[in-house]
């Protein structure tokens, strides 16, 4: 998903904020508007949310960091992202998770060195009762096995 | 004739395939020439069947699952010719599984389109907020109160009691709050109900703008939601175009509109205020209460924060239910639950059921026991913040009033269902450390509390003095659960400690007075 991101451009980055500045609360909104456009979310555009919205830096760069979707550079190509949580280490979660991490060559929560790959804990999909589940760019897959972690495995690294 | 076919676009449905059923449905259909209509719709909740299909009968809708993109030709054969078929489950709403339940909240789901305003209507949709607009405020706080409704997203407060509250202001300004951030482990209820029937959670909020005096409400969603994200704005448009949001609901002289709003991987901000704050734009730092967010809530303003399901179950108990919906339950807990079964458990789904159904039954006889065919160990009940029940305490009716009586509690409904594979010590480490992640940092026992039992866990599972540890384990807990803000850290001792209590034999080998002896 983040092979579709545009480079960092400060009159765009302007440009999008501009388009929710009118939002009340509008923090999130703008960071989730500009990570979906550049893929994560660049350090210079901080202070110009921070200007746009009346607040200090520090004020922005708290919510950036708070929240664990905000990335501070681009993810791999695709993501990947496993399901962590206990529903999904009830059905063997933690096995596939581990075989995920081997097959790769990381461990959760990296990127590969050829950029290609992101591997990410999520805790939980909601795909509780098709456990253990797991999404490949915003594409969901539940029933997860070894055939079918290693054929997920095989089409992120593609 | 069209024959008319229903597939689920649930995101459990479409994470095994039912997106390429659909297809193949469709490409199949047309290389016989068969005229077909395929409408997605929800899930109905049997997971284990999904991907379900159905066809419209005169006999009523016929099911056949689970289906895959292999078996899916033959399939659609099976349903021109009326013949038989191996996944052939007979009429849906026969199936004893789902005949079972008390659909109220969930009468809906799986049946209608989603996306279609016509179909809600059709199915009864909208008659709450057309009697509601007869009533006075009064009226349906009163309607509201007597169903009994508490809140589902866990902690079970009165909702009547929690409207009335906002109602009663005077402020120039109120907000409605639907908490979608639904990120208990085990939970899905609130996934499924937007995706499969969005209108009924717009009626509902807007039920409670129209009694508060509210005209503005968000829903907060969590990001890893992107099906129910996309469900929601999609019903919110629709509602909007055929007025039933907007300057006039309805044709009358209420004004509420509804905004999404999408939350960003942070489990503390399914807390209200943490939510709160969110919303406002800020990180998603719990508040101290008082003043509760029915005084003071977004934006300083009074506000009515509900969990997705109790706003669902609005409209049923405003359409002139609220007696039958007390009728059912037990006890101070009226109605039905949704209950989630999930982990690894044979018939996983959504159970919607009156309160006082058994644990076992629930487990053993509902859910048929674990997937993978070995004994069930433990289940914990209300997500990574509810007890560890064993085997033994399986006669707990559900009942918040009962679960919190033997040390747990039943949350939002969700159980996850541990076979005898499962290492309870390394579970109970587990909710440390998911503690340690998620919390905000503002209160030292859920900050602090949370890395040193992770710290201790560890020891005890090697082994290192394990009866001091486990006492300093149980001192942890109840500072933990005593000194925190909110129930991040308040609750984790709860399948902690029941681990400890139930599991104990996973907790170093050795039995405390060997250890003694030294």
């Amino acid at each position: 998903m983040t092979a579709f991101s545009e480079p960092w451009n400060a009159a765009r980055g302007a440009e999008i904020i501009a388009e929710h500045t009118h939002l009340e609360g509008a923090t999130l909104v703008i960071l989730h508007a500009l990570q979906e456009a550049f893929g994560y979310v660049p350090e210079p555009a901080i202070p110009m949310v921070a200007s746009a919205l009346n607040l200090s830096r520090a004020e922005v760069h708290g919510v950036f960091t708070f929240y664990h979707d905000f990335r501070h550079e681009p993810a791999g190509r695709h993501v990947l992202k496993l399901c962590r949580a206990e529903a999904c280490q009830a059905a063997g979660g933690d096995a596939l998770a581990a075989r995920a991490e081997a097959k790769l060559g990381i461990s959760l929560g990296n990127t590969t060195a050829d950029d290609r790959v992101t591997l990410e804990p999520i805790y939980c999909l909601g795909l509780c009762a098709t456990a253990p589940s797991a999404m490949l760019d915003g594409r969901v897959v539940g029933r997860l096995n070894e055939a079918r972690i290693d054929a997920l495995v095989a089409e992120a690294q593609r | 004739m069209t024959m008319r076919i229903f597939v689920s676009r649930d995101a459990g449905a479409v994470a095994v395939g039912a997106d390429e059923v659909a297809l193949v449905l469709g490409l199949a259909a047309a290389k016989r020439g068969a005229e077909i209509e395929i409408i997605r719709t929800g899930s109905r909740g049997l997971y284990w069947l999904e991907p379900m299909v159905e066809v419209a009968t005169p006999h009523g809708r016929i099911a056949f699952g689970p289906v895959t993109e292999f078996n899916a030709n033959s399939v659609l054969d099976a349903m021109i010719s009326g013949g038989p078929h191996p996944l052939r489950l007979g009429v849906a709403d026969e199936i004893p599984w789902l005949k079972r339940q008390t659909r109220l909240t969930f009468a809906r789901c799986g049946v209608i389109d989603p996306r279609s305003l016509e179909d809600y209507r059709a199915h009864d949709g909208y008659k709450g907020l057309a009697r509601a607009l007869t009533l006075t405020s009064d009226a349906i706080l009163a309607d509201v109160t007597a169903s009994g409704l508490r809140g589902r997203g866990g902690a079970g407060f009165p909702t009547g009691i929690k409207w009335k509250t906002v109602a009663q202001t005077g402020a120039d300004r109120k907000y409605i709050v639907c908490n979608a951030d639904e990120g208990d482990s085990g939970t899905f209820a609130d996934r499924m109900i937007m995706e499969g029937d969005p209108f009924v959670v717009i009626e509902g909020m807007t039920i409670a703008g129209i009694a508060v005096g509210a005209i503005k409400g968000y829903i907060y969603i969590r990001s890893e939601y992107p099906h129910a994200v996309e469900a929601m704005n999609a019903a919110i448009s629709a509602a909007k175009r055929a007025g039933y949001l907007g300057a006039s609901v309805g044709g009358s002289s209420h004004s509420f509109d509804l905004e999404v709003r999408v939350g960003a991987g942070a489990y503390v901000c399914g807390e209200e205020t943490s939510l709160l704050e969110s919303l406002e734009g800020r990180r998603g730092i719990v508040r101290a209460k008082p003043p509760l967010p029915a005084h003071k809530g977004l934006f300083g303003k009074p506000t009515v924060i509900n969990n997705v399901l109790s706003f669902a179950a609005i409209p049923f108990i405003l359409a002139g239910g609220a007696k039958a919906y007390a009728d059912f339950g037990m006890g101070r807990s009226r109605g039905t639950m949704p209950i989630q079964l999930a982990g690894n458990v044979r018939y996983g789904g959504l159970f919607e059921v009156a309160f006082g159904i058994t644990l076992g039954e629930l487990v053993d006889d509902i859910g048929g026991g674990t997937f993978s065919g070995r004994p069930v160990r433990a289940v914990q009940v209300g997500g990574p913040l509810g007890a560890y029940f064993p085997r033994e305490l399986f006669d707990t009716p559900f009942d918040y009033e009962a679960f919190a009586a033997r040390d747990g509690l039943i949350g939002h409904g969700g159980i996850v269902v541990f076979d005898d594979s499962v290492d309870m010590s390394r579970q109970a480490r587990f909710a440390m450390e998911f503690c340690a992640i998620e919390s905000c940092g503002k209160c030292t026992p859920c900050r602090i509390g949370s890395t040193r039992g992770v710290e201790t866990i560890d020891k005890i599972r090697a082994g290192e003095r394990v009866p001091e540890n486990i006492a300093v384990i149980e001192d942890l807990c109840n500072t933990m659960k005593f000194g925190s803000l909110c129930a991040l850290g308040g609750f984790t001792p709860y399948p902690v400690m029941s681990a400890l209590k139930h599991f104990r034999e996973d907790f170093g080998a050795a039995p405390p007075r060997l250890q003694a002896a030294e």
